[in-house]
Formats: structure tokens, sequence, C-alpha cells
């Protein structure tokens, strides 16, 4: 029972990157761009994080600097696809190539280096409880962010008249100008919040799952949130789910062979991967059931005057 | 409630006055010096084929487009409309036709959308039920549009537009999608509204809908308007000549002696819409025979991209034997076998379709030539005889361009039309399928088209046309039938029909079952 | 009543077609903008930028070994940009060129291990037979997935290098390891015979670059003069007119995806045997990524891939000397390269568009 919460709890540190990337970019989906980049904007907010906490001693300020690298990043693709309409795949690809440069650039430094873990929560009487209360209660602050970030963005698109806007933009962009909606605007706002969110995965990994900065450490991380994306039919709920779950299989591997199988580690850690192209596959081949979902105008360029 | 005394109506400015609206698009003057004014509490119709005009203007008023020179008066006032938020908040409301609701969202969030500070999605749902009890638009908020019939989705529209206390309304092509039910109690809520001192912009090419429900009709023509009078007062057959023009002459084709074989076969097609917003065909059956024109008339978006789809093979038929090209099945085939068979293709859009705007027009020649003018030698192309070809096209039809080597995108209209259609002519097609041969070109140009496809036709090849423009299709057609809904009426002569009745069967009327069922409208007008 | 506001305010009015002089001129453009921009980086981390900029792009390549080196590395980088063209001018997006890279190692260096060491003279050319089926094995699996499940080639193609990086990790660490190895994860060294063989002494320039000019200029041939290259434009061009040619799209991405694979397999088979000699758990520092710049950069023209191959090749020689001589580390290349990519992607706005400075005069509404 200890070791199965044992489990449980780094099934949670494994989950928490994946549901703050994949949240941020099921926004900037539903707003009908397609940012290929998360990568990148990830592993740069692990390196700023990581970084800034080094040298200020402020985890909190570490934090919001993964965010605001993150976002960085975000308006560096804003700026080529919103307004200089570049083709949105490329400049994805562009931004994750940079960003897994400019990180190894800036940690340098850093290799190595200890830093603290965030520290939990402790709710006083709770995170004592047998198993349930370090399960519960016993994690950091951005473990509840992150679980909340989905109810929160589920009220904003739903609830919301900005999120209203925002989904009537990535339903049919045309349609939002003639009503006078402004497109650019709001997919600038949604970027830089994904850029954001990105950031503060890649701010976890680097401060909390392995508080340590490791050259390119998010390891496709970024990959399999947009996959999660495909995988939640752009459902904020389901996001909450497909991240635990891909969580668990990263785990898995890790405890496979504590339970006395003999399968070399490898495969094991090719699970989370070819999970992914499963579940894609698997959402994908029935076609009407993704596109109800799915943004109608997501990765077209959006010209007023075409 | 004000508007009572005749009188002081007379006195008090237009609601909106237009005075010189111009505006130009690559290649069509879509607007060319158009003056209108409305009062308040009218219905006025504007009357017009598609591509005249119709749609550019009004997305003007209601600050989509900007014009290029002209006046727009409002209460006397002049004003410009820069955004279609600052149409609203002066008072202006559109329906639009076919592109301003969001398919995934529910009734209550696109109306919230049409709104500028619209009120919690509860609240909305209140006021919505009250407003669709005093217009008689029932409407259930919490319903997801795609799952709507689309005369509810209309109610939506209209119901976004009556929850601003519109002063202005336009309407374009409001019953094109409705049954006559529907469309009955639409024009109960019209002239309620008109009655309450709402003026009414009424756009539809619908005659006999027109007479019933508008004080006013303005009929444009090719950017221009042409007339303005009170549709109670004229014949449904005096509005159709307003709208296709009375100066075309239908003596060019030659009457033609005894048909010839049947060289394309269509029996029984029936075929869904390949696109998500399309028309399905029903039930389609006509034959061409060697050297027939036969024409194909209808309002834009009744099923002829899917019936063109079917023809050219872009779409394969549920049976081989749907489509028989020179009595051999035809209808499994894809558009290279298709070609070998002998048949040519001009499809509606030039460029983007018909041609790749970023390709030289020796590449465009080799498109769709390299089948049956032999410009490949295994796998590889035969780059002078593909140039020679290309310049064959370019001498024979006049096409202006800087040499094959230009591109595609860089010719006008018209001359990008001439080469497509000539591309297809020097393959020498037993059967030659074209779309809209003269949309958009200039009348020389279609003049040149014209000559070619009757000389075409005189050697022999069977040649359907699938036209907006009636005009064309009488001057050069043997034969005519309209699609509507997706279904094709009976053949005609064309020598012997009649403009009134095939102008009522493109709007709906006259067909047997008698329900005017009809999709489409302005769909590609509203589109471009 | 009115007011009237005027201004000047750039806006992109669409072309018709596209400039032919900007598709030259927008890569030296953003050539041009990265140096600058690099200066100004280096200049930030306290370096002289003359010195670094030479140092990055000119040290290298002074010397018979420097220039055998940077062909050495543009082989792999042209040979997958290559493939890549392919698919991307027919929006295929393959971006797991490193995994079919992989694959192609794994492929060819399984049969040099098969072989043993005396290996017979046929054992060269089965590797890279090997290392071309390899790659175009695990290109045919996002190919499958796309035309029978429409699952997105880019997520499948990307999460199989992952999984392709894992299956050389595993043959290295295990059945295939070197027993001699003192346990290091690595093969045995490949026999002489199947090693690519040198063009000249003192260099590592092997066969390999040869026989990637010859395909960069086949690949020419194939876009340039052949139908499936006419085909392969059209349908990335405009999608309804090759519909409307009869050409099949699902026909057009089995053929990309299986070129590009193929082509990336032969890298990774030239690299094992040719500068690597033997199978380890990395052979490649990311040539099937960065091979993506290379395809844009060379416009994704065959030819214009191989300037760009060695361009890029560049960078990778100037980040070890700058790492060698001033101590900055070796990510300064990607750095490089991905402000490269963004000058491009930036600048190609000028190929679709030109810039018009609107000096509006707008009677605006009053209040």
């Amino acid at each position: 029972m200890e070791v199965l919460a044992a489990v449980l709890i780094t099934v949670v540190g494994a989950a928490t990157p994946l549901l703050f990337a994949a949240v941020g970019e099921l926004v900037v989906e539903k707003s009908g761009v397609l940012n290929l980049g998360v990568e990148g904007m990830m592993v740069l907010g692990a390196v700023g994080a990581f970084a800034v906490t080094l040298t200020t001693g402020s985890a909190t300020i570490g934090i919001l600097a993964g965010a605001a690298a993150g976002a960085a990043m975000a308006l560096v693709f804003a700026l080529l696809t919103l307004t200089l309409l570049a083709n949105q795949v490329a400049s994805g690809l562009a931004l994750t190539i940079f960003g897994i440069g400019a990180s190894a650039l800036i940690g340098r430094s850093f290799v190595g280096m200890p830093v603290d873990r965030l520290p939990q929560l402790d709710l006083p009487g709770l995170s004592g409880l047998a198993i349930v209360g370090p399960l519960l209660f016993g994690h950091d602050a951005l473990v509840y962010l992150s679980i909340l970030s989905i109810p929160a963005t589920i009220w904003f698109l739903e609830r919301s008249r900005a999120g209203l806007v925002l989904r009537s933009i990535g339903e049919n962009h045309q349609a939002a100008h003639a009503l006078g909606h402004p497109v650019i605007m709001v997919r600038y706002l949604a970027l830089l919040f994904g850029g954001a969110m990105a950031g503060l995965g890649g701010a976890y990994l680097s401060l909390a799952y392995t508080p340590m900065w490791a050259e390119n450490m998010t390891a496709g991380r970024g990959w399999i949130a947009l996959a999660l994306v495909v995988f939640a039919t752009w459902r904020p709920g389901r996001l909450l789910l497909g991240a635990y779950l891909f969580g668990g299989i990263t785990v898995a591997q890790l405890h496979v062979q504590g339970f006395g199988f003999a399968i070399p580690a490898q495969f094991l850690s090719m699970l989370p991967y070819l999970a992914t192209i499963a579940a894609l596959v698997a959402i994908s081949a029935d076609g009407t059931r993704a596109r109800l979902n799915a943004p109608a105008s997501l990765g077209r360029i959006f010209h007023p005057e075409t | 409630m004000a508007e009572q005394d005749g009188m002081a109506e007379q006195d008090r400015p237009a609601r909106l006055q237009l005075s010189g609206i111009s505006k130009q698009f690559p290649g069509c003057l879509a607007n060319d010096q158009v003056d209108l004014a409305l009062a308040p509490g009218e219905i006025h119709a504007l009357l017009g084929e598609n591509g005249a005009g119709k749609s550019t203007l009004v997305k003007i008023i209601y600050g989509v487009l900007r014009a290029d020179s002209g006046e727009i008066h409002w209460d006397g006032q002049p004003v410009s409309i820069a955004s279609p938020s600052q149409a609203r908040r002066m008072g202006i409301a559109m329906v639009f036709q076919h592109f301003s609701l969001f398919e995934s969202m529910t009734v209550a969030e696109n109306i919230a959308l049409g709104l500028d500070h619209g009120p919690d999605l509860d609240r909305l749902a209140a006021q919505v039920g009250e407003v669709g009890r005093r217009y008689g638009l029932t409407l259930e908020p919490e319903r997801v549009v795609h799952d709507l019939s689309v005369g509810e989705r209309q109610r939506v529209e209209i119901v976004r537009c009556l929850m601003q206390n519109p002063r202005l309304l336009i309407m374009d092509e409001p019953t094109s999608v409705l049954t006559p039910g529907e469309a009955e109690s639409l024009f109960k809520t019209l002239r309620q509204l008109a009655d309450e001192g709402c003026t009414i912009l009424y756009i539809s090419h619908k005659l006999q809908e027109i007479r019933t429900l508008c004080d006013r009709a303005t009929v444009m023509r090719a950017g221009r308007i042409v007339a303005t009078c009170d549709p109670r007062h004229e014949t449904a057959h005096d509005l159709a000549r307003l709208m296709i023009g009375e100066d075309f002459s239908r003596a060019s084709k030659t009457a033609g002696g005894t048909r010839g074989a049947a060289r394309l076969q269509v029996r029984g097609l029936s075929m869904a819409a390949a696109a998500m917003h399309g028309t399905p065909i029903t039930h389609i059956e006509f034959e061409v025979a060697a050297g027939e024109i036969l024409a194909i008339a209808g309002v834009a978006g009744n099923g002829q991209n899917t019936l063109l789809a079917a023809l050219s093979g872009e779409q394969l038929c549920a049976s081989a034997g749907d489509i028989r090209i020179e009595g051999q099945d035809a209808g499994d085939l894809g558009p290279r076998r298709r070609r070998r068979l002998g048949l040519a293709f001009v499809p509606e859009e030039r460029l983007g379709h018909g041609a790749v705007p970023e390709m030289s027009l020796a590449d465009n020649a080799l498109l769709t030539g390299y089948e049956r003018q032999d410009l490949l030698s295994r796998g590889s192309i035969m780059f002078s005889r593909t140039r020679d070809y290309a310049q064959r096209i370019v001498q024979s039809f006049q096409v202006v361009s800087g040499g094959v080597g230009s591109h595609a995108g860089s010719l006008s209209g018209g001359n990008l039309q001439k080469f497509i259609i000539g591309r297809e002519l020097l393959q020498k097609p037993k059967v030659l399928v074209v779309a809209h041969p003269t949309w958009g070109v200039d009348a020389g140009a279609a003049a040149a088209i014209h000559t070619a496809l009757l000389d075409l036709a005189g050697q022999g090849t069977a040649i359907l046309i699938v036209s907006q423009d009636l005009d064309e299709l009488l001057q050069i057609s043997d034969r005519i039938a309209v699609l509507s809904d997706g279904r094709l009426s009976e053949c005609m002569l064309t020598a012997e029909a009649d403009i009134g009745r095939i102008g009522l069967l493109m709007g709906g009327h006259g067909r047997s079952e008698g329900d005017v069922n009809d999709a489409g409208g302005e769909r590609r007008a509203a589109q471009t | 009543m009115m007011r009237v506001e005027s201004g000047v305010r750039p806006r992109l009015e669409a072309r018709i077609g596209t400039s032919r002089t900007m598709v030259y001129l927008t890569p030296v453009l953003a050539v041009i903008l990265t140096m600058a921009c690099g200066s100004i980086l280096f200049a930030a981390l306290g370096h002289h930028p003359p010195a670094v900029l030479s140092a990055f792009f000119i040290q290298p390549i002074s010397s018979v070994y420097g220039l055998a080196e940077l062909t050495v590395k543009a082989t792999p980088l042209v040979l997958c940009a290559i493939g890549l063209s392919f698919g991307f001018r027919a929006n295929v997006w393959n971006i797991g060129a490193e995994g079919q890279l992989t694959l192609g190692a794994i492929a060819g260096g399984g049969v040099a291990l098969w072989a043993g060491d005396d290996a017979a003279a046929w054992v060269l050319p089965a590797m890279i037979l090997a290392g071309l089926l390899g790659g175009a094995a695990w290109a045919a699996i996002p190919a499958f997935l796309k035309t029978r499940f429409n699952a997105n080639e880019i997520l499948t193609s990307l999460m199989l290098t992952y999984v392709a990086i894992l299956l050389l990790s595993y043959l290295v660490h295990g059945p295939w390891k070197d027993p001699d190895g003192y346990s290091f994860p690595q093969s045995r060294m490949f026999a002489d015979s199947a090693l690519l063989p040198l063009l000249s002494t003192g260099t590592r320039l092997h066969l390999g670059a040869p026989i990637t000019l010859f395909l960069a200029l086949g690949a020419w041939w194939v876009m340039a003069r052949m139908f499936i290259g006419f085909q392969i434009k059209v349908v990335g061009l405009t999608p309804a007119a090759a519909g409307l040619a009869g050409f099949s799209v699902k026909r057009l991405i089995w053929v990309t995806l299986l070129t590009g694979g193929a082509l990336s397999g032969l890298a990774g088979l030239f690299e094992v045997a040719g500068p690597i000699g033997q199978l380890q758990p990395t052979i490649s520092p990311g040539y099937g990524f960065t091979a993506i710049i290379v395809a844009f950069l060379g416009r994704l023209h065959p030819l214009g891939i191989l300037v760009a191959g060695l361009f890029i090749a560049l960078s990778y020689l100037g980040g070890e000397t700058v790492q060698i001589q001033l101590g900055l580390p070796l990510a300064v290349s990607g750095v490089f390269q991905g402000m490269l990519l963004f000058f491009l992607l930036a600048s190609d706005v000028l190929v679709r568009y030109r810039i018009r400075w609107d000096r509006a005069a707008l009677p605006q509404e009053a209040g």
C-alpha cells in the first residue's frame, strides 16, 4: 500500500508538466493556431526557471521567469505567424530548434548544480494522514496550480465572454472578423498564455520533478503534450485524464522492472511514445468525432483582406 | 409606432442614403456608381443575378468592405462605416446567408457573439425567449447549431439581429433555404418589424416573394443600378427581364439538324456533397449528343459543385454505369482515365482548381494536357512539346500574357479563362464539361470563348455547360435544364424556352413537386 | 461633424503569384540578419564579434582538412534535407528524419556486424541497401498511419524518432554490444570491407560525399524534369488542381515519405560506415532535425539544399571551433540555426506579399 502510494505520487510528478503544456496548447488551438513549438517553449521555461531560481534564491521568481521565457518564445511565434503570416508548421519547428539551442547555451553554467526541490504545501493534520495524506495533500503548489488550471480553463472557454470569442475565432475566423471580433489580438493573447503555460511545465521539470538542469531535459514532453490535445479531442477535462494516463505510463516503465519483469529498460522507455502514436491513431481513425471538436480554422493563415 | 404620418415621412431624411458607391476588385468592377436610398419603415428589395454586385454593396453598408469612392449618409449625417461593430452600434443589423454561424457552438453562444456586450448566457436565454415570443421565432438556446435545420439556423441569425433593436435590417437571400411555410412566417415577422419602423433591405432573386413582400425594388446588373420600381405593380416575368437584361441575342447557335449519337450519358446519378456545406444531387439524368450543347442553369449552391465533381471524376460514382462516356461505363474511373476516354473539363474556379497560380502557363498546360497531348515519355516531361502546346493555346486563343513562362496567377481573369478553355479545347475532346465559362470575364473574351465552344460543337464534340449566366446559356445552347436543390428539371429546347419560366424554375418555382426547398442563394458571391 | 485622420501605416498586400527575386534574396537576407544578431549576442557574452565570427565562419574552412570535415558534416544534412524537401513540397510534414536516419544506421550496421570480420566485397552494397530499406521502413509507418487512419504525420514521425533512438540504445547496450569493449555501450568496429573508402588520406572524406552529390543532382532531375516531381509540386501548391488532374494524394504521401525515409536511412548508414565505423548510442548530433532548416534555407530545391547544407555544416564546425578557442558552448550552433530559420520565415513574407504604405485619410464618424 505504501509502495502504491509512492508510485501514485510519482505519477503526479510525471503528469504535471504535460498538463501545463497541454492546457496552454489547447487554448492556443481553440483560437485556431497550431503552435508546434511547445517543446522549445517548455525547455526554455525549464532553463529560465532553474537559472533564475539559482541566481535569486527564490523559487517563486524562478517560476515566473520560466513562464515569462515561454511567453517570450510564443511572442516570437506570434510575430512570425500572425503578423508576418509565416507558415505555422515551419515556425513551430523553428521555435523548437531555437529553444533547444538557446536553453543549452543559457544552461551551460548550471549543469550539475543542485537546487532545492519545490517545497510541499503541508497542510497541518491532512498531509499526515496515512496514504491519503501524502497522495492528496503532499504536493507542491505547481501541482495544485496545474490541476486548478483545468476547471479554470473550462470556465474560461465555456462560461466567459472572452472564451466565447476565442472559440468563435478558432471555429471560423472570417465570420468572427465579420462580426467585428479582433482575430489577431485574441490569437496573440492565446499564444502568450500557451507559451507561459509551456514555460510553467518546463519550470516544474527543472524545479520539482528532477530538480536540476540537463540539456534537452524535456525529452519530447512538449510533443507528447501536443498529442494529448488531439487525444483529448480539445476538451480540457479529458486532458486531465490523458496527462495522468501518460504520467502513469512514464512511471510504469520505472517500476515494471522492480516487479521482476525482465524487459529491457529501453523498451519500457518507448512506452510513452508508442502510447502517443496509439492514442493518435485511435482518435484520428474515427474522423467525425475528432472533427466535431477540432477548431475548424486550425492552422489556417488569417489575412483580413482575402 | 411614429411612422403613421405620410407627410412627415416625406420630409424626413432617408434612413440610409448611398451616393456614387464604387468598389473595384482585381479584374472586376463590383459596384459602379451605385445610388440607393432607403426610407424608414420600408421593405426594399435589392434584386439581381449572382455576380450583379448585391453582396458587395451590402458588405459595404455593413462595414465588412470599404468602398473605393462614394458617400454614405445615415439619418442625413455623413458617415464612414469602418467595421461591423460600428455598423451595429449605428443600428444596422445583417442576416448573413452562409458564413456567420459557428457550427460547433450553441444557439445562445451564437447569439451572444453577435452582440457587443452580451449579457451572461442565462439571462440571454431569457431574452431570446422573449424576442422569440414577440416575433414568433421559437428557439432552443442550448442546442448546437450543427444539429439545427436550415430554417432553424436562419432563425438564430434573425434573432441575433433583433436582439440589437436594429433600425436597418439587411437580409441576404433569406428564403433560399426555407420551406414555403417557414418563408410565410418570416414575412409576417418582417412586416411586423417594418410596421415598428425598422427599415428592411431584402436581397433576393426570387421574384414572387419580392412582389408579395416588398414596397420598392432596386434592380442591379453588372455592378450598376438598372431600375427601381414598385414590385407590386410588376409581373414576375417583367422583373425577370429587368434582372437578366433584354439586350441579349439568342441567334448565335444555329438550330442544329439531327442529333448525333449520345457521347455523355448520365443515368440516375445521386451523390452526397463532398464539402461540409455542399448540396447533394439526386437522381440526375441527361444525355449530351455529338455536336450538341446542353446548358444546366441554376443558382449557385444548388448542387452544381457536386455534379461537376461527379462528372470530372474527382468524386467517384456509386456505380460505374451512372456516367457513360462514348458508350463506356466511366462512373468508377478517376480523372485521368476519363480523359483517356475523351473527356475534357473546365472547373468553376480558375485559380486554385483549374490552374496553379504559382506555376507557369507551360506547367499549367501540362496539368491536364499530359494524357491526351502525349507530353510524357517514360515518366519524364517533354518540355519542348509542353511549351509548344502552351504556345499553341496562347496563340489560338489570343491569351495576353508575358509568354508561356509567366505565372498563371499573373494573368487577368479573362485571359486565364481563355487559356484554360483553350487547354481543354486543343485536346480535341469528345465530351467537354465546362462550368461558368465566362464568369467575371469581359465582353470581348466572353465572345471569343462562346465562338470557340460553338466551333467545337460544330466539330462533333458533346458540350455540357453549367452556368448561372442565363443570358449566355440561352445564347449558345441547344437545350437547357435547370438544377435546383440537387434535382434537374426536364430538358427544354432552348429555342422554344421561355425566360420567365426558366427564371421561375431557378428561383425554385414551377417544379412539379412545387416545394421551394432549394439551397444556396448567393453562396458564391457571399464567399468571394 | 467629420474628423479627418491621416497617417501612414504598413499593410500587407497579397502578390499575384510569388516574387522570384525574393525567393533568392530572402535566404541571403536571413543569413545577414542572423550574423548581425549573432554579433550582438557574442558582444553581450563579452566577446569581440569579429573574432568570433571569424572563428565561426572562416577558420574552420581555411585548411584542406577543414574543407573535408565540412563535406563530411554536410553529407548527412543534405541527404536528409533532400528527402524532407520532397515531403514538404507536397505538404507532408515528415519531421522524423532523425529516427529514419537511426534506423538506416541500425539496418546497415546490422548487416556489417552480421557479416563479421572477414566480410566480402558485397557487404558494403548490401549495407547501403539495408540502410535505404531501414529508413524507408521507418517512414512507412507514418505513411500507413496517415493514409489509413488519418493520423498526423508530424507527431507520429517524431514519436518514432524517440523509439528509434531507444532501439539503438537497446542494441548497443544489449545484443550487439562488443564483448571485448570493456562494457562500453557500443558495437564491434566494422570490418575494413564494411567501411566506406576514404577519398583523401589524412581526412575523413568518404565515398558518401560524391554519392550524395550524385543523389542531389538526381533529386534535381526528378523535381525539375520528371512527372512525379511535377505532381509533388502541384499537390503541395494547389491540392484541388491535383485532384482535377487525377493525381492521387495518398500515393504522393507514400512516395514522399518513403523517399525521405530512404535518403535519411542512407545518411545514417554513411555515418556509421564512414566517420564512426561502429554503432554507438549517439550517431548523430541532430542532423535529422537540423536538416529541416537546411531544407527551408535551400528553398526546398535540391541544388539550394547543397549550398544550404554546406552553410549549416559550417555552423557545426564553427560551433566546435568557438568551443575550443573561446570556451563558448556547442549549443551556439543550435541558436544560430534557429535564428536563421526565424529570419528566413519572417522575410519569406516578402515572397508572397508586398508591403504597401497606406497614406490613409479616413473620414471618421464624429464623437
